[in-house]
């Protein structure tokens, strides 16, 4: 499989990064040397082979229903470059 | 000696005769920051004033009586790792003012154990790199050649105990990133078994293969972290609740009769021939000890980058998602709607290694290739963590070397991704199926620079695996050089 | 031609516990903005999700109410998009393997019993809340709700008319409080339903391309928007036009659904295993022990109501619409053993004394004991249905057992024979005319006199009684 830069630009979209159009390029050469040295994985049959999303092998891990304490507001919009009021502000939502 | 340069033992044992105190330790690290830090650059951001404090606080506990096992200790943070009140950049623009409200789980275990935090090291944005010039404040140097990198992503907390601007350091390790800068720097770098440290407060690369570990200056203080930074929290679901022992109990004790496994695709063509000297000395040294050597085969081992070129990447994307400059972070300011607030800032925020990584990760989670690239990846790492079960079923411990190179110089391989996700090929492999490993000095190339020696061990083995690493410390008796910087 | 309706229904609903699903914040409504947060919810870095068992355990009990298998393997997912009520820029829920899968529930529709197939439950975190402020061109986050847990309930496409989606709902809404997982509140949001619909030639087997519905709000939103929906896709198949696939908006004040401009990018969710959580095994022990906490359906204990205690279909449906009642009834019918009786004293006063005050019948100040007692003492005569009704006025007001509320007020019946018996002599002497027409043949006179007789005891007498006495004193002289 070969990465082509309109590859690029859609992934690029998906995680809301902006490229320049020669990043695009330099980018998909990178990733296809990348992608040619991935590409070894395919010499090997795995049918049956159960992925490990972990390596801990841990299971059913919980916490009880019992409320902590949250941050007050002041402390969770501290951070935040623009606030209104209580509220993290955006601009307006245009699809 | 100066102070600066002891261990952790050594200067306890000091504060506990009554020979030292904890701000004269304190001063003395700062001096030596001062002297070496504009070179080295080990620091994104140095914690005096807090240190000072703290180590006064220290003095009045010494005098009480009241000595815990890092009282008086100066230890340097990862900026990966959340401390309350000083900014976690993690070297990126992206974070740069980005102050927790909370302290990482690790940071309050050293608070209680009594650490003095001397500031927060360098490492490539977001851990992404393996030579630490990928952090927006510029390349950490290896005090050892200040031409060359020091490794990374822990390079910062690797150069800092090297040249020591710290007693200790704590980094983190996802594929390498604790091993690789240690080795590369002279000193001691573990990574624990996944789930043995809690990750709560450290902000995530790839969160099913990072680990927190210690940076230290011999094998017995890498055991007096772990006795601190081990153990289990209820805010990690991926934190084992196990019984820690007194991993320091287990050093001096006997290895002979243990056999010692060596993986031959670890030596296999491609790896620096000083390297190679220096690993074949450490497997003499080991035989000395009384351990057995027997060649053993990890078939799986030559595919291990390209799965943690998926995987790492993949979650890494997803990790990086909550980096949108709504809640915190930076906001590009020209954003005029919220579809520029989220291209703009994350545009701007992120450097291109980072970029690249992301859009890798994306890429391979996306329709159309998620089965072939993400799920094909978690298959073989299923298959590489076996390859491991099946050699612990016979070995104790298994020997590789840390690095296929000694450090190489800054920019070298920046242009070049691929090289540069290959200086892990030996330490990914520990990632991928969550075992502990720990790199340590094992020589020095004609040109004087360190090289180190792999050593790993099964699931929850950081005993055996440290006892080992003692053994080994003692027999080879490593030239104690001190890098001139 | 004809055209076959064919709806599926997702279904989002809160789960009541007291913490949100992967943090110790509280689940609470209408806090002040972003006071209900942490670092997890905040998704702030270094922040790790850990699984409430609580939220598994209620999502576990839907589950098995309707039928479903749970899988032993649970795994949670990471679904991936950007969105500002979303901190992480990623929604952890489930994937490939959810909760339970392959479950059904029955409706009741013109032409008796349907079965509508559960395709799968599986558990997922709430996302915040925005708020448009049109004026400034800005959106407000709050993010109190980010990481509430939910259950998505998907149905199968077997759902023929907007009726049929209508009752289904509300089935699943029933069970869903029945179960006292979720409070079932449409307006807060607690309870939401998203609809796939589309339509087919009748006959023909495969789906015909559908429409996802949003926005609907309450259930007569859901049937609007249906029929709404049904009409307009069948007008464009009529004259011979496609459907797109797309998502469509209702919009209550215009009575009709619009088309949300289809974002430039196709949805990708990248979705992986979520690796800061492990799996959740669930083995049979563990659902047998749900299983035995799981309190009886509405549709079983309608039925049994029925077969058991003899009282109809439609008391039957009024008693277990609320599991409260239904518990509240039993209690009385298990302490008296009269079930028509209790029946009607709890959907008369006893609903509409709660029903004044929206009181539910868990804290309702007339303990079941205190009822039962009174209809037995109906029954053995010592007050009357006329003073029943002012006692259990007073039960409701005071909380106090019936014996003390009669005792205070001087309540008791009169039975004393030799009483009643100066009385009614009293009445007849002072109704000489009246006598003589009774005597004459107007037997309708004797209602006359056993009012007056009332009238004289305040009530009291006990009626039975009366009518026994004074027909014999009617008869004798």
């Amino acid at each position: 499989m070969k990465l082509s830069a309109m590859d690029v630009e859609y992934a690029a979209g998906l995680a809301r990064l902006e490229i320049t159009d020669q990043e695009k390029e330099i980018f998909a050469r990178q990733l296809n040397e990348v992608l040619l040295y991935i590409g070894s994985l395919n010499e090997l049959d795995t049918q049956g082979v159960v992925p490990a999303a972990h390596p801990g092998g841990l299971t059913n891990v919980f916490r009880e229903d019992e409320v902590r304490e949250s941050l007050n507001t002041q402390e969770a919009l501290t951070n935040a470059p623009d606030t209104r009021g209580d509220f993290f502000r955006v601009p307006k939502i245009i699809d | 000696m100066e102070l600066h340069s002891l261990t952790i033992h050594e200067l306890q044992d000091m504060i506990r005769a009554g020979g030292t105190t904890a701000t004269r330790i304190t001063e003395a690290v700062f001096q030596r920051i001062g002297a070496v830090e504009p070179k080295v650059h080990a620091y994104i951001r140095l914690m005096k004033e807090e240190a000072l404090a703290q180590a006064a606080l220290a003095d009045e506990d010494i005098k009480r009586g009241d000595i815990k096992p890092l009282t008086g200790i100066g230890v340097a943070l990862k900026d990966l790792l959340c401390t309350r009140g000083v900014p976690t950049t993690c070297g990126s623009r992206m974070l740069q003012n980005y102050i927790s409200p909370y302290d990482a789980t690790v940071v309050e275990k050293l608070a209680a154990a009594g650490a003095i935090f001397i500031g927060k090291t360098n490492t490539d944005e977001f851990a992404m790199g393996s030579s630490t010039e990928t952090s927006c404040f510029g390349p950490t140097r290896n005090p050892w050649d200040t031409d060359r990198i020091p490794g990374g992503s822990s390079g910062g907390s690797a150069a800092a105990v090297a040249a020591d601007e710290c007693i200790a350091a704590v980094g983190s390790d996802t594929g390498g990133s604790i091993r690789q800068p240690a080795s590369l720097c002279g000193v001691i770098g573990f990574k624990p078994t996944y789930g043995l440290v809690s990750r709560f407060g450290l902000v995530a690369f790839a969160s099913s293969l990072d680990q927190i570990g210690p940076l230290t200056k011999d094998v017995e203080d890498a055991a007096i972290m772990m006795n601190v930074l081990a153990g289990y929290d209820p805010r990690d679901a991926t934190c084992v609740a196990t019984q820690i022992p007194d991993y320091r109990k287990f050093l001096g004790r006997d290895i002979s009769g243990w056999l010692v496994g060596i993986p031959k695709e670890y030596f296999a063509e491609g790896t620096d021939r000083e390297v190679l000297d220096a690993v074949e000395k450490a497997v003499q040294s080991v035989e000395k000890c009384g351990a057995r050597i027997t060649e053993i085969s990890l078939p799986h081992t030559k595919y291990c980058v390209a799965v943690y070129c998926i995987i790492a990447p993949a979650e890494a994307s997803s990790n990086l998602a909550r980096m949108d400059g709504i809640r915190y972070g930076l906001r590009a300011k020209e954003a005029r709607d919220l579809a520029e607030v989220y291209t703009k800032s994350r545009t701007d925020g992120f450097g291109a290694e980072v970029k690249r990584r992301i859009i890798i990760g994306a890429y391979s989670l996306s329709a159309g290739y998620r089965d072939a690239y993400y799920g094909k990846a978690s298959q073989v790492r299923t298959l590489i963590s076996r390859d491991f079960d099946e050699a612990f079923r016979e070995c104790d411990i298994i020997l590789t070397p840390t690095t296929p190179t000694p450090a190489f110089k800054i920019g070298e391989k920046v242009e070049n991704p691929l090289q540069m996700y290959l200086s892990d090929m030996f330490t990914i492999s520990a990632n991928l199926s969550g075992i502990p490993a720990i790199s340590i000095p094992c020589g020095y190339t004609h040109a004087g620079l360190p090289v180190g020696v792999q050593f790993l061990a099964g699931r929850f083995e950081e005993a055996r695996l440290l006892q080992f690493a003692a053994a080994f410390e003692k027999s080879a008796a490593v030239e104690k050089r001190r890098p001139v910087v | 031609m004809d055209f076959e309706t064919v709806i599926g229904l997702e279904v989002h609903a809160q789960l009541l516990t007291c913490t949100k699903i992967f943090c110790g914040c509280s689940t609470a409504f209408g806090r002040p903005p972003n006071s209900l947060t942490c670092p997890v919810c905040l998704a702030l870095p270094g922040a790790l999700p850990v699984l409430n068992r609580k939220a598994v355990e209620f999502a576990m009990k839907m589950a098995l109410a309707t039928g479903c298998r749970i899988n032993e393997q649970n795994v949670f997912a990471r679904k991936n998009y950007f969105y500002p009520d979303l901190p992480k820029g990623y929604q952890i829920s489930q994937d490939t393997l959810p909760l339970a899968e392959g479950g059904h529930i029955l409706i009741e529709v013109q032409d008796g019993n349907t079965k509508i197939g559960i395709e799968r439950i599986h558990m997922e975190e709430d996302a915040g809340k925005l708020i448009h402020d049109e004026a400034n061109r800005a959106s407000y986050v709050d993010l109190n709700r980010a990481g509430v847990p939910l259950i998505e309930i998907v149905s199968k496409p077997d759902l023929r008319s907007p009726a049929a989606a209508v009752h289904y709902l509300k089935s699943l809404h029933e069970i869903l409080v029945y179960l006292e997982i979720c409070d079932g509140n449409m307006e807060e949001g607690s309870f939401r339903c998203d609809a796939n619909v589309s339509l087919r030639p009748r006959g023909q087997s495969t789906l015909g391309r559908r429409t996802e519905l949003k926005n609907l709000n309450s259930f007569r939103h859901v049937q609007r928007a249906l029929e709404y929906e049904v009409t307009r896709q069948r007008r464009l198949l009529e004259k011979g036009l496609e459907v797109e696939q797309e998502t469509r908006l209702w919009d209550e004040a215009q009575g009709m659904t619009m088309s949300m401009r289809s974002k430039g990018e196709a949805r990708d969710y990248r979705y992986f295993p979520e690796p800061d959580l492990v799996p959740v095994v669930i083995d049979e022990a563990w659902v047998a022990k749900v299983r035995a906490d799981l309190p009886e359906l509405p549709q079983a204990r309608r039925e049994r109501f029925v077969s058991a205690y003899g009282i109809p279909a439609y008391d039957a449906g009024v008693l277990t619409s609320d599991r409260r009642l239904a518990d509240y009834y039993e209690d009385v019918v298990r302490l008296c053993d009269r079930p028509k009786i209790a029946a009607n004293w709890v959907m008369g006063d006893v609903m509409r004394l709660l029903n004044e005050d929206r009181r539910g019948a868990h804290d309702c100040p007339v303990m079941p004991e205190s009822l039962a007692e009174m209809i037995l003492l109906i029954e053995e005569g010592v007050v009357s249905g006329k003073m029943a009704k002012e006692i259990i006025e007073q039960m409701y007001r005071t909380g106090r057992p019936p014996a003390q509320i009669i005792a205070e007020k001087g309540m008791v019946q009169i039975t004393d024979e030799g009483e009643l018996d100066a009385t009614i002599a009293a009445v007849l002497e002072a109704n000489p005319r009246q006598l003589a027409e009774y005597r004459g043949g107007r037997d309708k006179l004797f209602g006359y006199f056993v009012g007056q007789v009332m009238k004289l005891t305040g009530g009291k007498a006990n009626p039975k009684l009366v009518n026994d006495l004074l027909k014999k004193a009617l008869h004798h002289d």
